[in-house]
């Protein structure tokens, strides 16, 4: 099994960065082409909501993201924000998406949450084993 | 890519051209466009994704915030986007409910004069 890791600083500009290697590690993990523009979206998704974690906090720790291809490509995105924050995600229904008294930040977290339930099959939002904080995981198979 | 930012005037409407990656880096500068055409007085607008590799959450939400603001100005905002990738995000988020969707400019801008005369 081979591993990756990426830590950044927790900026917009980095998410960037995350989404690449991401794809780079996937292709080479042998996911199938067809599906790499949606583990491009989901990386970047995951990627951005630790961001926006980590900012809302004040937090200058980095944000973690590991990606592994034991028999399939998996990807944690770790964020070191406090566990409550991390569980506020729901996917919100269409007609409270254009509703006017929903702030930018709050649709942008519920669209966030309905891509990445949309893409991935297989995704788990869980608070991390050690310390604080709350790991995105997301498997995606591996086909030849 | 870098997100490109390009306006024009089409009779009432004005369509600003997007290209590139929409994402939690270029968002910010996608929402100023378009408040500065709207802060301008553009009522009618057109965005043609037409261009548009990548287009996250954060995209998503400006879109929505420039719909709402226009809508509450009395104007109208319409998207054009035929690629399916792009498509299917807007589906699965139920946004292809929210926002007019169509295929090309011309297309556009014809259902939204109409809908404006009826």
């Amino acid at each position: 099994m081979a591993t990756v890791k990426l830590s950044f600083s927790p900026a917009p500009v980095h998410v960037r960065t995350a989404r690449l290697v991401g794809v780079a590690v996937a292709r080479r993990a042998g996911v199938r082409e067809d599906l790499l523009d949606e583990v491009r979206l989901a990386i970047g998704e995951a990627c951005t909501r630790a961001v926006a974690l980590h900012r809302q906090y004040g937090l200058a720790d980095p944000v973690l993201v590991e990606m592994s291809d034991g028999g399939s490509y998996a990807v944690r995105v770790v964020d070191r924000a406090p566990i409550e924050a991390g569980i506020g995600l729901t996917a919100l229904p269409p007609d409270e998406l254009a509703n006017e008294s929903l702030t930018d930040e709050a649709l942008t977290t519920g669209v966030g949450f309905a891509l990445l339930a949309g893409f991935v099959e297989d995704l788990q939002v869980r608070p991390v084993d050690e310390g604080i904080g709350t790991e995105v995981r997301m498997v995606w198979p591996v086909g030849r | 890519m870098e997100l490109s930012l390009a306006a024009r005037t089409v009779g009432e409407h004005t369509v600003l051209e997007v290209g590139g990656e929409v994402d939690v880096y270029t968002a910010p500068r996608l929402r100023e466009r378009l408040l500065e055409l709207i802060d301008g007085g553009a009522r009618h607008v057109v965005v043609d994704l037409g261009r548009v590799d990548f287009l996250d959450s954060t995209g998503l939400g400006v879109l929505v915030g420039a719909l709402k603001r226009l809508r509450s100005a009395g104007g109208s905002f319409a998207l054009v986007c035929d690629k399916e990738p792009l498509l299917k995000i807007f589906r699965i988020t139920a946004l292809d409910q929210v926002f007019p969707l169509h295929p090309t400019v011309d297309a556009a801008i014809s259902a939204d004069s109409a809908g404006a005369g009826a």
